[in-house]
């Protein structure tokens, strides 16, 4: 997902200058994560042991009191809601209260829609399609709640292309929930009236953009408008919208039941709650994992994921939380906690949590060469900076990948990403240019060595190839037979191939 | 100085066409894809196309668009032809051209023929540092294609696409809808084999099958939490604090009355056809 809000170039700068002084003041340790039990957890399924569907859901908790809940009212439910601190789990981290108190509390004729962002393609990101696929009632619920607190007429989950076998279960558990009497009229015997439809998209990363996201859902190009009129003025169908993540729908029952101080009680403040980690990369046990926020970087890496392959000390970088956050380097990854705050502080951010662990084998340039490709292929061609910058990046990183740069190209590339960013209608310019901000601030003396060795007729291009690797060899069969319905990959013998 | 570098660097426009769409983004005439070629839903999926539309306000089909691409692109195996297009347009109502520009801007319409299993395989940067160019690599190598192409029987057309959003279960590609994970270039190529003999292992429990044994997103090594199955949440004890709002006031204040009988609001809803009737099967996707 994309972050919400193009941040000018003065506050860039300003957190620049604080990444280089911050790496002395953290507060690794607060402990504030360290009493989280699986008691807490609110994705009990995360694993799949249970049934997604409504019977174990419900044996799960879900759409208990549903009904005494939307009693609550709206405007209690979303002071709840900002009591609990829950910022936005897609990215730019805005408060979740406040966004959606910003909907209409009268209606001038036209009716309110809720729009769940489930478009998941930041790289890295892989959390809200555990929840679609395990969890779906957790979303169908929460879009109800939701929505009735946005005083909604319905809600619709753009749910991207590629995800075809997930928007099947989750089409299957908005079925259930209206067999149930759950949405439709008179949803959940409450009186108020609330349809849910699932659309999905069709491959473009930049419909996780909000208005964006709404231009798709209303059968055209996936290109943002530009704000204002805010989507909670005009939005999808000329209506007034509320566009938001799977998960920050997800957690609202949850959060609703158990109240609002339960939330906020796991985090540092201003970063309250439970957060899904998705990890990826050189770890030994990559995997996705619910946790408390402000747990630091390490810890998380070595308890749920089994530590770096060749240890700790063999780390070279980390994006802390999908593509579009600027890379930490090691020093920074050492004393990172996992919270919005504290990696902002490191010129980075929380973004959607998806961890990517680089080990040294890494070439960090091509690693960021291959981002720039990325947003390359994926800026909707609106605006000139982005459309022109982002493929300039990638054939000057492309250069600096084989030493065939000049060594003052490097101030280029980091100017040219300074003229992208914050001169879009949308944050894909930021996204595009943070990751080569990341790579001229950490790794510059690696490019500069390059064009070296190059030079001297040093380099071999084929040192860093990545072989395959995801984690250590499969050693889990018990759990696997007990757990995966004998429909695991060699579970029935199908290896004879 | 800067302005003397610039000129020295080769200035290649992106163009105003988003190459989002794998393939060339304008029409090229086949035998197969003219203007003329008929193509028309069946029976059955004109039912689909009734569902799909329902779930939209009247004056919004335009909605549709996307779905409808999609299903058309399923009848007609795996590619659009410009007929399709054309009739989608005409059902939604509106110019072809709004159409053509919806389906050269996403990624999954396919403008020109794809082989039987259509192979996307995720290279960004996740999956290429857990080894997307030795799968890639190994694709190719093996079938003789190269990123792109169709393989001469018409079986396997591979692409690079980007992220895909398995990310921990790297590196991976999608056959068709399904997704392929934790690859590695022994798996990929039993993988490939199976396909051949027109058998591709089924999907696991959760839709998507890591190769490597495990279930789904616990990891090789097994899960590190909810190692004992949880209670149901505890319901707040000072819930008797909040005053009561009946929903119903919500409703009636902000005009959204009688769900059964047709308002303009319900109109713009397209709430009278499809809410209330659970079990319609899974055929609005």
């Amino acid at each position: 997902m994309l972050r919400l809000a193009p941040i000018g170039r003065r506050v860039v700068q300003q957190r620049s200058a604080a990444a280089f002084s911050s790496a002395a003041e953290v507060n690794v340790g607060t402990g504030v994560y360290q009493h989280f039990s699986d008691q807490d957890r609110i994705f009990t399924n995360l694993y799949g042991e249970q049934d997604w569907r409504l019977g174990d859901a419900m044996k799960r908790g879900d759409w208990h009191k549903t009904k005494e809940i939307m009693w609550m009212g709206p405007d209690a439910i979303v002071q709840e809601i900002k009591d609990s601190g829950l910022r936005g789990r897609g990215g730019a981290g805005f408060p979740s209260g406040l966004k959606w108190s910003f909907m209409p509390k009268n209606s001038d004729g036209r009716p309110s829609f809720l729009v769940v962002n489930a478009d998941e393609s930041e790289p890295g990101t892989c959390k809200d399609r555990e929840i679609m696929r395990k969890d779906p009632h957790k979303l169908v619920e929460g879009c109800l709640i939701a929505g009735y607190a946005m005083r909604a007429r319905a809600a619709y989950v753009y749910i991207r292309g590629e995800y075809f076998n997930e928007a099947t279960v989750l089409d299957e558990a908005i079925h259930e929930a209206y067999a149930a009497g759950f949405l439709g009229k008179n949803a959940c015997g409450s009186g108020y009236d609330f349809d849910m439809f699932l659309h999905r998209g069709a491959g473009a990363y930049i419909c996780g953009e909000e208005t964006a996201l709404i231009e798709s859902l209303e059968g055209r190009q996936g290109k943002p408008r530009l704000k204002p009129p805010f989507p909670a003025g005009v939005g999808v169908f000329g209506c007034p919208s509320t566009v938001t993540n799977v998960e920050t729908i997800a957690v609202a029952p949850t959060i609703l039941r158990r109240g609002a101080d339960w939330f906020a009680g796991f985090g540092n403040p201003n970063n309250r709650g439970t957060k899904l980690f998705g990890i990826s990369g050189h770890v030994n046990n990559p995997c996705v994992v619910e946790e408390s926020m402000s747990i630091p970087l390490q810890e998380l890496i070595e308890k749920h994921c089994g530590g770096m392959r060749n240890g700790w000390d063999s780390l070279q970088a980390c994006i802390p939380g999908g593509s579009s956050v600027p890379v930490l380097n090691k020093d920074q990854c050492d004393v990172a906690l996992m919270e919005f705050d504290d990696l902002r502080a490191k010129g980075s951010g929380l973004g959607t949590a998806a961890v990517t662990m680089f080990d040294d084998s890494v070439d960090m340039i091509s690693g960021i060469r291959r981002l720039a490709h990325f947003y390359k292929h994926e800026s909707c061609g609106q605006c000139t900076p982005c459309r022109e910058g982002t493929g300039w990046l990638e054939t000057i990183l492309k250069r600096m990948e084989k030493g065939e740069a000049d060594k003052r190209e490097i101030p280029m590339l980091e100017e040219i990403s300074r003229q992208i960013e914050g001169h879009t209608i949308c944050a894909l310019g930021d996204a595009a240019a943070w990751p080569v901000q990341g790579l001229t601030r950490h790794f510059s003396g690696d490019i500069e060595k390059r064009i070296d060795d190059v030079a001297n007729g040093e380099y071999d291009p084929n040192a860093a190839f990545q072989s395959a690797w995801s984690g250590q060899a499969f050693d889990n069969k018990d759990w696997v037979e007990e757990h995966g319905g004998g429909m695991a990959y060699g579970s029935a013998g199908e290896r004879l191939y | 100085m800067l302005s003397s570098r610039f000129s020295r660097l080769p200035r290649v426009l992106n163009g105003s066409i988003r190459s989002m769409s794998g393939s060339n983004p304008s029409h090229i005439n086949t035998p197969d894809n003219l203007t003329t070629t008929y193509f028309d839903f069946t029976e059955e999926n004109y039912l689909r196309v009734t569902r799909i539309l329902s779930k939209y306000p009247s004056n919004y089909k335009q909605s549709g668009i996307i779905p409808l691409l999609d299903l058309a692109q399923r009848q007609a195996g795996g590619w659009l032809p410009l007929a399709a297009m054309d009739k989608v347009a005409k059902i939604v109502g509106v110019a072809p051209m709004r159409v053509y520009e919806v389906a050269t801007f996403y990624t999954m319409f396919n403008r020109e023929k794809v082989g039987k299993y259509f192979m996307q395989l995720c290279g960004t940067t996740p999956c290429m540092i857990c080894g997307s160019e030795d799968i890639k690599n190994t694709i190719e190598k093996h079938l003789g294609i190269k990123d792109g192409e169709t393989t001469e029987d018409g079986l396997f057309t591979l692409r690079e696409v980007e992220c895909l959003g398995a990310c921990a279960n790297a590196p991976m590609i999608q056959m068709n809808d399904d997704y392929y994970e934790c690859l590695t270039p022994k798996t990929t190529i039993e993988l490939l084999e199976a396909c051949k003999k027109g058998q591709p292992p089924p999907m696991g429990k959760w839709g998507s099958l890591p190769m490597n044994g495990q279930v789904s997103c616990e990891g090789p090594k097994g899960k590190t939490t909810l190692m004992s199955v949880p209670e149901p949440p505890p319901f707040r004890t000072d819930f008797d604090k909040f005053e009561k709002v009946d929903p119903k006031s919500v409703k009636v204040h902000m005009g959204y009355g009688g769900y059964d009988e047709t308002t303009p609001e319900e109109d713009l809803t397209g709430a009278g056809g499809v809410g209330g009737q659970g079990g319609r099967g899974g055929g609005t996707l």
